[in-house]
């Protein structure tokens, strides 16, 4: 590990890396990569840079590369500046059904920005989400920094939107 | 018939195959055509790109050929309606996205994409959606990209992990948005990344160089070999006209397998340097005047017989490139010694002549080029054989990646692209120390011995555990081999050097092997192109100067022969002050330059590489002939031609031969069976001193400086392997006067100084300055290795 990595990656990133790293063989240490480009995008208030996964590599003793290609592959990783709140709308068949594009509708009307875009202070992101979250008993859903906001109306939207700092 | 033998049915024929083999490796072999794209018989298998889809009886769908191992009795159908069928769905979908666009694509012509879709492909695409786009990436000088025709095979991927050992491409995104490419903005590095265009099946990896230059079905492929290294590389000429368009490799198992450095790929485009010199030239009262070829070569034995009747002939000195032919070498060293000087050598980068009649008849790589694979382990003392000898640092990490040892001695810590098993960076002038402790460790754990004189040199020497690694691992090894390289060979205590690697070779039974710096060092040694012997080794009665010798003695003529000796020479500065204050100086050369101008009083312009037939000897001592590819530029004319015709208006005898192939032949027979031999070819050692005290310099030669072909390629001055002209020193030395990158420092060396700029660099050891040479800013420094002195400019 250089000295850089050890700058770009904090303490409590590297102590989180090396909880995964335990849990597979010494020279299996690319394993790891996912659990790591996860906490490194944590520490980095939601998004990854070219220098965070570069010291990822270095880390997990893995080519810059290979690791530019499993950032980039997985849609849970942003690899371009992001706003700090990532809210992702369920618009799958349930939640379609309940209603789903009222919200999404709402949130992009009242943060006055896309799906997929940020607004221009940095603090929210509308992720483009893909899949199915997997809670279709509380749709219309969605999720906001990995916590789960079930049976939206726009009031209980803009109630959660408005208690985030 | 042995038990990994079976037999399968292809086609209705019985093949014998074994087991574990692919299947595509067993229809290649038979000549049964199976269509591939991501399939390469170098690389791991993909079977990615579905192309070379075959029908297996009893498979309930057809099969990839490249990834279905083989088995007993199993029937294969290539062409029947099932597998057709497979493979033009399978290039309707390649065609989907890629461009219809054959007209203006670089690979038009010889893409196998375009072939294929010949024979796969309908006439009319079903598909009306929109294509994919992607933007072009800039990977550097050599490589152009066009990605959008990328159809992800993954060669140039699995290429850079497995061959070139340094991932550089890669494939990001997913599904339709997946990409080739390098994700951030950055030139490839790999010393063999050139090979990436042979592997890419269609026009998304195309040469720089060459881009829209020509049509490959208006090229003439002729065979070559390659002019760079010691390796002889085998190389095919893609020639237009009376111009070389490109270079690529021409497939030799023994030597280069299918890969070619970037180096031996793109040196070509020297040839076509506007400093190329076209008619013979003299000086008089200080300008310069064409002339024609009879009236240049008369100046030449006029002045030269001048300079031999007013001194003497050991008033003249002959300096020619390692990178010669063999015929060329022996025609000059004929014509040298029977005018009378004995003065030629073509061992320029090198100080320490003082064991030179004990060493072998050439300096022998110890082994075959292909057998370096084999190795279980080896040492390299001062070599970044990754950059010097790119085809053998392939094969040595073959070898390391089966588990070989591969052990570094080096006096800066250069990048390898496989794990070492050992590394020592030290001083140059701790290399001999080293050795001596390496000496000892070997003697601690082996029965061999060694004469007292040897034993006073280990007798102080101080071993470590790193020392007891590299000689277990050389004793425990079955094969194993000490390797010399180009610092080593440059090095001022290079006798001793050679001493202690032979002892420590012999007593830890190794092969011991050196790693030579040119194309033809072999050659120029069994030629007789060195002071000391004639062609065939012979010893000379009365031996002239070496190289060193000649630019330190200040002589009053000089003969060169495709050298540039201010930037060719251990010694820049000697080496200039001689030239410049010799009375004159001949350049046969097939550039001109200020310098050359500055101080040459006739050019002779001769044929550049592939201008001109001829013959190299390689480091393992494999003697390959080629013919000329184009014609020379203008009035320059092949280097033997015109030494042979120089013999006759000498009058000399022996000089009428009507072809290169007539002065090969002549200097074969001379020099008879080559003895590829170095055990005990070396002197008995002397007591280990230091060399200098304080900073010491350290002098490498990065790989597309070390001639004067790759110092006018434009594309490969363009990498980063050429001299920055520039002071690498570490942080602790920086710190210690205060120096920070980018700084102007003064770099001062015996009485003379020169501002340098300053680059941290931490693969240099303490109190060392690793300069790079051939490089303007440099020359008036001096000898490559000694004391130096830096401070603040």
């Amino acid at each position: 590990m250089t000295e850089t990595t050890k700058t770009i990656l904090s303490e409590h990133t590297r102590s989180e890396i090396d909880m995964w790293l335990e849990k597979y063989p010494e020279d299996r240490k690319q394993s790891a990569v996912l659990a790591a480009l996860r906490e490194a995008q944590h520490q980095n208030d939601g998004y990854l840079t070219t220098e965070l996964m570069d010291a990822v590599a270095d880390y997990l003793g893995m080519s810059n590369i290979a690791v530019y290609e499993v950032a980039s592959f997985y849609s849970m990783f942003e690899t371009q500046p992001v706003g700090r709140h990532s809210i992702s709308v369920c618009t799958n068949i349930s939640c379609l059904l309940m209603g789903s594009d009222d919200i999404v509708n709402h949130i992009e009307k009242k943060l006055g920005i896309k799906t997929g875009e940020s607004t221009a202070d940095g603090k929210f992101y509308i992720k483009c989400e893909e899949e199915c979250l997997a809670a279709c008993c509380g749709g219309p859903m969605m999720m906001i920094d990995h916590k789960y906001y079930e049976n939206l109306t726009t009031d209980k939207v803009d109630e959660i939107l408005d208690s985030l700092d | 018939m042995s038990d990994d033998q079976i037999t399968i049915e292809v086609d209705g024929k019985s093949l014998k195959a074994e087991k574990g083999q692919m299947l595509i490796e067993v229809t290649d072999a038979n000549d049964i055509y199976v269509p591939r794209f991501c399939y390469h018989k170098k690389l791991t298998v993909a079977a990615n790109c579905r192309m070379c889809l075959v029908e297996v009886e009893k498979a309930p769908k057809p099969l990839p050929a490249c990834a279905t191992p083989v088995m007993d009795g199993m029937i294969v159908k290539t062409q029947s309606k099932v597998a057709v069928d497979a493979q033009k769905s399978i290039m309707e979908f390649l065609l989907i996205n890629h461009p219809l666009d054959c007209p203006i694509c670089d690979q038009g012509g010889e893409c196998e994409l375009q072939d294929l879709a010949m024979g796969y492909g309908g006439d009319v695409s079903r598909y009306q959606e929109k294509k994919r786009v992607v933007k072009d990436k800039n990977i550097g000088p050599l490589i152009q990209t066009d990605l959008t025709r990328c159809i992800h095979c993954t060669r140039c991927v699995r290429f850079g992990e497995e061959v070139a050992g340094l991932r550089e491409m890669g494939a990001t995104g997913r599904g339709e948005n997946m990409e080739i490419g390098t994700y951030i903005e950055k030139s490839v590095s790999s010393e063999l990344s050139g090979n990436i265009i042979d592997l890419c099946p269609v026009g998304a990896l195309t040469s720089k160089p060459f881009r829209y230059s020509a049509r490959t079905w208006e090229l003439v492929q002729k065979d070559g070999i390659a002019p760079h290294d010691s390796v002889g590389s085998n190389i095919h000429f893609h020639v237009k006209g009376e111009r070389v368009k490109r270079v690529a490799p021409a497939e030799n198992e023994l030597i280069n397998e299918v890969w070619l450095s970037d180096r031996d790929r793109f040196s070509y485009e020297g040839v076509y340097s506007d400093d190329r010199l076209q008619t013979p030239m003299i000086k008089e009262d200080g300008s310069w005047k064409e002339v024609d070829w009879e009236t240049a070569l008369d100046a030449v034995k006029e002045k030269l017989n001048g300079v031999i009747e007013s001194h003497s002939a050991e008033q003249v000195g002959i300096l020619a490139s390692p990178s010669s032919t063999l015929e060329e070498l022996y025609l000059l060293q004929k014509f040298s010694r029977d005018i009378g000087v004995n003065n030629i050598d073509t061992r320029l980068r090198q100080a320490d002549f003082s064991d030179q009649d004990s060493v072998s008849q050439f300096p022998y790589l110890g082994q075959a080029v292909s057998e370096l694979e084999t190795l279980q382990s080896a040492l390299v003392i001062g070599s970044n054989v990754r950059k010097e000898q790119p085809i053998i640092n392939h094969r040595l990490r073959k070898a390391a990646l089966k588990g070989a040892a591969i052990m570094l001695l080096n006096p800066v810590d250069y990048d390898y692209n496989y794990p070492l098993a050992a590394k020592s960076i030290v001083a140059p002038e701790q290399l001999s120390v080293e050795l001596a402790s390496i000496l000892k460790a070997v003697l601690e754990t082996s029965d061999g011995s060694i004469d007292a004189e040897a034993k006073q040199c280990v007798e102080n020497a101080n071993v470590t555990d790193t020392h007891r690694t590299i000689a277990s691992k050389l004793i425990d090894s079955e094969n194993a081999i000490v390797l010399l390289g180009n610092t080593a060979t440059a090095h001022p205590q290079f006798s001793l050097l050679r001493t202690l690697a032979g002892l420590i070779a012999k007593i830890s039974k190794s092969k011991l092997g050196y790693l030579s710096e040119a194309a033809n060092t072999s050659g120029a040694w069994l030629a007789g192109a060195v002071p000391h012997r004639h062609a065939g080794g012979k010893e000379c009665a009365s031996v002239g100067l070496n190289s060193n010798e000649m630019v330190q003695a200040k002589l009053k003529a000089y003969v060169l022969l495709s050298v540039e000796p201010e930037l060719d020479c251990w010694d820049s500065r000697a080496a200039r002050t001689a030239m410049n204050d010799a009375e004159l100086v001949v350049s046969l050369t097939a550039y001109r330059s200020d310098e050359i101008e500055n101080y040459a009083d006739v050019m002779l312009p001769i044929s550049a590489f592939v201008e001109t037939s001829g013959t190299y000897i390689n480091n393992e001592g494999i003697s390959q002939s080629f013919a000329g590819a184009v014609s020379p530029l203008g009035e320059a004319r092949p280097a033997w031609k015109l030494l042979r015709v120089l013999g006759n208006t000498f009058n000399l005898d022996g000089f009428e031969y009507q072809s290169s192939a007539d002065v090969s032949a002549e200097a074969i027979k001379i020099i008879g069976d080559i003895k590829a031999e170095n055990m005990d070819h070396w002197r008995s050692p002397v007591a280990i001193e230091k060399n200098g005290a304080g900073l010491q310099r350290i002098t490498e030669t990065p790989m597309n400086m070390i001639d004067s072909i790759c110092r006018r390629a434009v594309s490969l001055q363009q990498t980063d392997n050429v001299s920055d002209g520039a002071i690498h020193i570490n942080t602790a030395l920086a710190d210690k006067n205060n120096l920070s990158d980018a700084d102007t420092a003064k770099v001062e060396q015996d009485d003379s100084a020169v501002n340098l700029k300053v680059v941290i660099d931490d693969r240099v050891p303490d109190d060392c300055v690793l300069i790079q040479s051939a490089h303007p800013a440099q020359v008036d420094l001096g000898a490559s290795f000694g004391s130096i002195r830096i401070g603040k400019a």
